[in-house]
């Protein structure tokens, strides 16, 4: 079975967006991000909306960036943290789009990119968005406990970023050409497996999904005619300290070319020094938010030519783990291509 | 390294997970702990030489270092002491109190009835059922020893 699929009409990324919130705004990556609300609320009475509004935020902005009309956009893939995904049909519903609600736990924002190219090389659509969310305070609660309860969380515990990004993608040839950015695109990718992680501790995460993450980089490398060497990073999601750790001694067992060129988003997005993060971000906002900040503006510069990219999801929820059964791991594997001269 | 059976994968995860700091943490509940034990103390001779019986500065106590972490923890200010504080504010009845009112304020916007009011308890449920669950062993035996063994 052949597992990595090309694509022939890389759709391209014509606008994106990072929206994040206080300790994104204070972190290394802060200035970069387009909005940040250093309340956290986004302006609305429940942390739930405000996961929806950020979301909301992050199209309208990635859309005017563009100068794009909403009513341009054939199709709508978002998700986020949330029971149902519920930020995203709450905070996209006024656009108006098709819309394809969801869920990857943290992988999202590959699972999105993933699906939307193939809807595009299906020549299903010809432009698309995609939009992933994640708010610490809703997730919180949602997983774990109450905001303001004092407990102590484990050295290997990871903060769920309140962070959204947001992605228009197309084929159009038209678009292309006047879009002001063009150059990136995406011109391959790999549908991630189901690894279990071994272990049922919530507060380490990155240790669980680790294993997913070198499954999908080793299978990868396996079947492409590309090696490590061809690729400026390798870049996950959020495994944090504890993960990355993990995925780079698997590397450097089984496929050291790679290991050097490993980069993980929950370890970009803080300054684990100055804040109390402890083992780095997690939450599907990680990922999404780092790539429209970090990594997509230097493709578009031509600062870097090719990137492989897999946000790493923890497929848990809070009864699968108190009945004792392990944390499953996925990592799906998108090529992102850059063509500036 | 194994990365193809549970066994191994478990292996490696138990060599690269930081362990708690356990001797740190001791010693910071040791000290906020005792320090919450001394004010709760210095209360009890403050109200009895307000003129207060002894039993009821005890319970006054209890009300008011209840009343100071509700307060607290509705500031946003109990969680942040109790990061380094660990046992040394759960213990005491300040983290009971603690766990009810953040999980109070976490529930408002679900309503009064089925928020608040069903999900009050959920973080001190436990401290509440087994407390009362050993509390009524504990009187049973107590029973037994009173009127039957003596």
């Amino acid at each position: 079975m052949k597992r990595i699929k090309k694509l022939d009409t890389p759709p391209r990324f014509i606008s994106w967006c990072a929206v994040g919130g206080y300790e994104e705004k204070n972190g290394p990556l802060g200035e970069a991000f387009d909005l940040c609300d250093e309340s956290d609320t986004f302006g609305q009475k429940t942390w739930e909306m405000s996961e929806g509004e950020m979301g909301r935020c992050a199209l309208n902005l990635a859309l005017s960036k563009c100068s794009l009309s909403h009513e341009t956009l054939e199709l709508l893939v978002a998700g986020d943290l949330q029971n149902q995904c519920v930020a995203s049909s709450v905070g996209l519903d006024s656009f108006g789009a098709p819309f394809l609600g969801i869920y990857g736990a943290c992988s999202t924002c590959t699972e999105a990119l993933l699906i939307l190219s193939s809807m595009i090389e299906s020549g299903a659509v010809t432009t698309g968005a995609c939009v992933t969310t994640s708010h610490n305070s809703a997730a919180e609660r949602q997983f774990r406990t109450p905001l303001e309860y004092g407990g102590q969380r484990s050295p290997s515990a990871q903060w769920t970023s309140t962070a959204a990004g947001s992605f228009v993608l197309t084929s159009d040839e038209e678009l292309i050409k006047n879009a002001k950015l063009s150059n990136v695109a995406i011109s391959d990718f790999m549908i991630g497996r189901i690894v279990d992680g071994a272990t049922a501790d919530g507060s380490n995460m990155g240790a669980a999904m680790s294993f997913a993450a070198a499954e999908s980089i080793i299978e990868y490398f396996k079947e492409s005619e590309l090696k490590p060497r061809d690729f400026d990073y390798i870049v996950t999601g959020d495994l944090g300290k504890v993960g990355t750790s993990i995925l780079r001694a698997i590397l450097e067992e089984r496929l050291p070319s790679a290991a050097g060129k490993h980069l993980d988003c929950g370890n970009l997005l803080y300054d684990a020094k100055r804040q109390d993060v402890h083992a780095g971000a997690s939450g599907c906002g990680t990922s999404a938010s780092v790539l429209a900040s970090y990594f997509l503006p230097r493709l578009e510069e031509g600062e870097i030519r090719d990137i492989l990219f897999l946000s790493t999801g923890a497929l848990m929820s809070p009864s699968s783990v108190l009945q004792g059964n392990t944390i499953k791991g996925i990592a799906p594997v998108i090529h992102i291509h850059s063509s500036a001269d | 390294m194994d990365i193809y059976t549970n066994e191994g994968k478990k292996e490696i995860i138990k060599k690269f997970t930081p362990k708690t700091k356990v001797l740190k943490n001791t010693l910071l509940a040791f000290i906020f702990g005792g320090l919450i034990s001394l004010g709760a103390e210095l209360l009890r001779e403050a109200y009895i030489y307000f003129g207060m019986s002894e039993k009821d500065a005890l319970t006054l106590v209890g009300v008011t270092l209840i009343l100071l972490a509700s307060l607290l923890t509705a500031l946003g200010l109990f969680d942040r002491i109790a990061r380094y504080a660990g046992a040394g504010t759960l213990v005491p009845i300040t983290g009971f109190s603690n766990s009810v009112t953040s999980q109070a304020l976490d529930a408002k916007s679900e309503g009064l009835i089925l928020g608040v009011g069903a999900k009050i308890f959920t973080v001190a449920g436990p401290v509440i059922l087994y407390g009362i669950a050993s509390g009524v062993l504990y009187g049973i035996i107590y029973f037994i020893y009173l009127y039957i063994i003596r």
